[in-house]
């Protein structure tokens, strides 16, 4: 049974159940509901929950374990000497299921017979070529054990799929007999349900505790993966980033140094144009303009923070580029080797980040109280000498948490890097060289071809783990100081 | 007898006035003048950049919008496509596009060769440059659709190659044509000759909007329409999924949780997730959902549910926020008439803050929509979409791409007409960002209230 229609049939269920629940309640209380504990609807709600939360609990459950089990099973079916010199077991196994869904597939359209789709002796070469005709995806080398394979893994996936509905179904209506027992005049419903929707709430409220331990995990496991294969000694101090292209590893060196030295350039120019033109920007608009320019300014700079990073990569790439190639390149002083460099992603970069730094500067500048500048005007200091030397100095640390904040964007920024910054891992000084960065390499690596087991795609875990961890570090600290310093003056 | 004394020393009197300024003053006003003017160089300089930003993206993306026709007469010549004579369908279809570059080709030569151009080239097969490869397949399927045309004339509108496209736009030099293998300077001197007949004609680009991308060497056929339902049936599973999740999650914190390290762990660990870089969520959803859960790669599904998770940060502190501006007087109200707490907020605090939440929802969205990098990881790039899903489960399954995920494929492909392509995404892509933003906006404006 396909799970939608299973879906289908549990709100069926479970609907049925409302209208029982409250039919028998209204039963018990002599049609009446003042003489009800609570509310006619929440006795329905009650069995509706009762009914809907097993059903579909255990069916997400069911789901979530299925190809778990059935993979290790079918898994220990394939023997040793199946896995080819190069390949994994991953790849068998991803094998199998396309041949198994192909069988599906064929059997559905009518192109192969049920008998021979099941038969474990059956002619290799004979069910290949019918897979084809039906218009099968199959890869040309199904051999003995990875046909008997797929027939096990599509024979288990059958049962399953069949002990999961016959399971999902029971636990529904038990789970409807059971509130409907419970329902009589007394029984008090609402604080029964409130109960659930508490529980509800909960869970939704964890999903975002789910979502870090999800992140941390598969970033975790992935890189222990990797330091199996590759040292992670080599990994952190290696000069040297490039990758093999043969996907078996071994002539690679995978060193994160040249990748974090690109990252840290061109978040360092990103910020050389984004604090200046920010800063000054908050500083004006929150202690010289008038409501109008503010009115005007503060929406306008705030656009850019709205525009989606595809865009500036596109700016980087097609506009900021071949602008610094006509300066910079071979024509004029003959620094730059191509559009694609440093300078030209940090600057598109630098025009992302500008909104960011003004506007939280702005609000920290803003929570400067006012007596403070009243106190110095009134020693005779014009309006720059008091931002100078007391506003600014009071507002430092939210600033300075202002800026690592945009610092911690600039470092995960990835797409006007991938297009703006160039592939070439490189370890130099000069802003108009391509270099590349940590998000660059993570795209690459995991876009490219190669075997999801092999070192070259599994750097890219480690290298996203040390990006989060760095971005990570780099906010809590930033929040830290903003909040600190947002608590003295409060 | 001070004044003696004073008078006993007679110092020069200042030649301070309250009038003029003296020089320290001076100094000290040129110094306020000059921050006051690095202030305003900031904000001139963000607007600025912002100006610029929009003049590339109208001046290099109008002009995707439009397009070069070639309106052509073609002979549907029975003998190459119907050798049989029949009519039967199933024989049709057997003959391949390769069938119709004649016809099409040939009809092109004779409106040269009736329009007396002077041209050097004298087989029909030189006029290949200037149409496109997908002219073909285009009268292909008109005369499958309708058989019955086999034999006549019929005019077709058909694009013509990016490279004619180019040169119409300014694109394509002259002077660079010795480098370009596909076009020479004799073909655009048949362009420039059709031109004033309205053969050859720029107009209005439907494709490009409702189209499907084409492969690398049809830039002229490649439009963003698939890529679009792509884009919507994410931002669908993200609104199913993101605005309840993310109005329970806020209910609980704002409403019920007791201050205790369970809910601060939750309160971190939000604001955290908030700041983390968006390929990192690509790295999750490419671990969990693609290899743990084995949903199918490229699926709309799977970017819905990676930007669900980064869209809920958003979601939760906007819905927080609004839930927090319901003053406790509501609340104390429906408590003292005997409502419970979980009524008390369900039937009165959340339809007051309902629109504060919506509007913060259509902000997640239109961050949701803009967002690239974590479809890259789950495979959303890389394949021609180019197929339009004919359903829900096709929709939310099938391999697609997404806007962003398209505009990115065209800024790679090595083609100049396809960064023409880009930049018109992005226009469509604006258009997109600056409705929702601007819908946010009004519903604020409407349903706000003040207490």
């Amino acid at each position: 049974m396909p799970v939608f229609w299973l879906i289908l049939i549990v709100l069926g269920i479970s609907c049925a159940g409302f209208v029982l629940g409250r039919y028998r309640a209204m039963a018990s209380a002599d049609d009446n509901s003042r003489n009800l504990h609570s509310l006619p609807v929440y006795y329905g709600t009650h069995v509706f929950m009762k009914a809907i939360v097993p059903g579909f609990g255990l069916m997400i459950l069911w789901l979530l374990a299925q190809p778990l089990v059935i993979d290790n099973r079918v898994s220990q079916m394939i023997p040793a000497d199946q896995i080819d010199e190069g390949s994994t077991i991953g790849l068998v196994m991803s094998e199998v299921r396309r041949t198994a869904i192909g069988l599906e597939n064929a059997v559905a359209q009518g192109a192969m017979d049920a008998g021979l789709a099941n038969d474990g002796n059956a002619d290799v070469d004979e069910v290949t070529r019918q897979l084809k005709d039906s218009g099968q995806v199959v890869t040309a080398n199904i051999t003995q054990p990875i046909l008997r394979a797929a027939q096990a893994y599509r024979d288990m996936r059958g049962t399953s799929n069949l002990l999961m509905s016959i399971a999902v179904l029971l636990v529904t209506l038990g789970g409807v007999a059971w509130a409907v027992s419970q329902t009589h005049r007394g029984f008090r419903a609402r604080n029964v349900v409130e109960q659930g929707v508490l529980a509800i709430l909960i869970a939704a409220a964890s999903v975002a505790i789910l979502t870090t331990l999800g992140i941390i995990f598969s970033l975790v496991f992935s890189t222990i993966e990797f330091f199996k294969l590759y040292s992670a000694l080599d990994f952190f101090t290696l000069l040297e980033w490039a990758p093999s292209f043969s996907g078996r590893g071994g002539a690679s060196s995978l060193g994160i140094l040249p990748l974090l030295w690109g990252t840290l350039y061109i978040s360092f120019v990103a910020l050389l144009v984004a604090v200046p033109i920010g800063l000054f920007s908050a500083i004006y608009l929150s202690e010289y303009a008038g409501p109008r320019l503010r009115g005007i300014a503060k929406p306008l700079l705030e656009i850019l923070a709205g525009i989606p990073t595809i865009v500036y990569g596109l700016f980087a790439l097609l506009t900021i580029g071949p602008l610094l190639m006509s300066v910079f390149g071979d024509d004029g002083l003959g620094w730059m080797g191509g559009g694609r460099s440093v300078m030209t992603a940090g600057i598109a970069m630098g025009i992302m980040l500008i909104p960011f730094v003004s506007s939280l500067s702005d609000d920290i500048i803003n929570a400067v109280p006012q007596a403070m500048r009243d106190g110095s005007y009134g020693l005779g200091a014009t309006k720059s000498e008091t931002i100078k030397q007391v506003v600014l100095p009071a507002a430092l640390p939210g600033i300075v948490g202002a800026i690592l904040l945009a610092a911690s964007r600039a470092i995960g920024e990835t797409m006007i890097v991938v297009l703006g910054a160039g592939a070439a891992a490189r370890l130099s000084l000069n802003p108009f060289e391509a270099m590349t960065t940590v998000t660059a390499k993570i795209v690459s690596q995991l876009t490219g071809d190669s075997d999801f087991a092999s070192p070259e795609a599994l750097v890219a875990f480690a290298l996203g783990i040390t990006l989060f961890v760095l971005t990570l570090a780099l906010n809590v600290f930033a929040l830290y100081i903003v909040r600190t310093y947002r608590e003295q003056y409060e | 007898m001070s004044d003696a004394s004073i008078q006993a020393t007679p110092e020069q009197p200042k030649t301070t006035s309250l009038l003029v300024a003296d020089p320290h003053t001076q100094k000290r006003k040129t110094a306020e003048k000059r921050f006051q003017a690095y202030g305003l160089a900031g904000i001139f300089a963000g607007i600025f950049f912002l100006i610029v930003l929009l003049i590339a993206i109208l001046s290099s993306g109008t002009g995707a919008f439009t397009q070069t026709f070639i309106n052509v007469p073609v002979y549907l010549d029975p003998a190459k496509l119907d050798k049989k004579g029949n009519r039967d369908i199933n024989d049709l279809k057997k003959v391949s596009t390769f069938g119709y570059n004649p016809l099409v080709q040939n009809a092109l030569f004779q409106i040269v060769q009736d329009a007396g151009v002077e041209t050097p080239f004298e087989k029909t097969k030189d006029m290949k440059a200037l149409i496109s490869a997908s002219a073909a397949a285009q009268i292909r399927d008109v005369v499958l659709n309708n058989p019955d045309l086999i034999g006549e004339t019929v005019d077709f509108r058909i694009l013509a190659s990016s490279r004619v496209d180019g040169y119409l736009k300014g694109r394509v030099h002259r002077e660079d044509l010795a480098r370009d293998k596909n076009i020479d300077a004799e073909h655009l001197d048949i362009v420039d000759a059709l031109l004033p007949s309205g053969v050859v004609r720029k107009s209005f680009n439907l494709g490009f909007i409702t189209g499907a991308d084409a492969s690398e060497s049809r830039a002229e056929q490649a439009g963003l329409g698939v890529s679009m339902l792509g884009s919507l049936f994410m931002m669908f599973v993200v609104l199913v999924l993101a605005l309840p999740i993310g109005v329970a999650a806020s209910i609980y914190l704002e409403e019920f949780a007791p201050k205790n390290r369970i809910t601060d762990l939750i309160e971190v660990n939000i604001s955290n997730l908030a700041a983390v870089p968006s390929i990192v969520f690509g790295i999750l959803g490419l671990a969990v959902f693609i290899q743990f859960m084995h949903l199918p790669q490229s699926a709309p599904l799977v970017g819905g549910l990676v930007l669900t998770l980064m869209t809920l940060p958003t979601i939760i502190i906007s819905t927080r926020a609004s839930l927090k501006s319901v003053p406790p007087s509501i609340r104390d109200a429906a408590l003292g008439v005997g409502a419970s707490k979980m009524q008390a907020v369900f039937h009165h605090v959340l339809p007051l803050a309902a629109p504060g939440i919506l509007t913060g929802t259509i902000i997640g969205l239109a961050q949701a929509l803009g967002e690239t990098a974590p479809l890259l990881l789950i495979g959303m790039v890389g394949f021609i979409a180019s197929n339009a899903p004919d359903g829900l489960a096709s929709g939310l399954l099938d391999p697609n791409s997404a806007m962003p995920a398209q505009i990115y494929e065209w800024a790679k492909r090595a083609d100049p007409a396809y960064y023409e392509r880009a930049w018109g995404g992005i226009i469509v892509l604006l258009v997109f960002l600056v409705s929702m933003n601007t819908i946010a906006v009004l519903l604020r404006r409407r349903f706000e209230r003040r207490w």
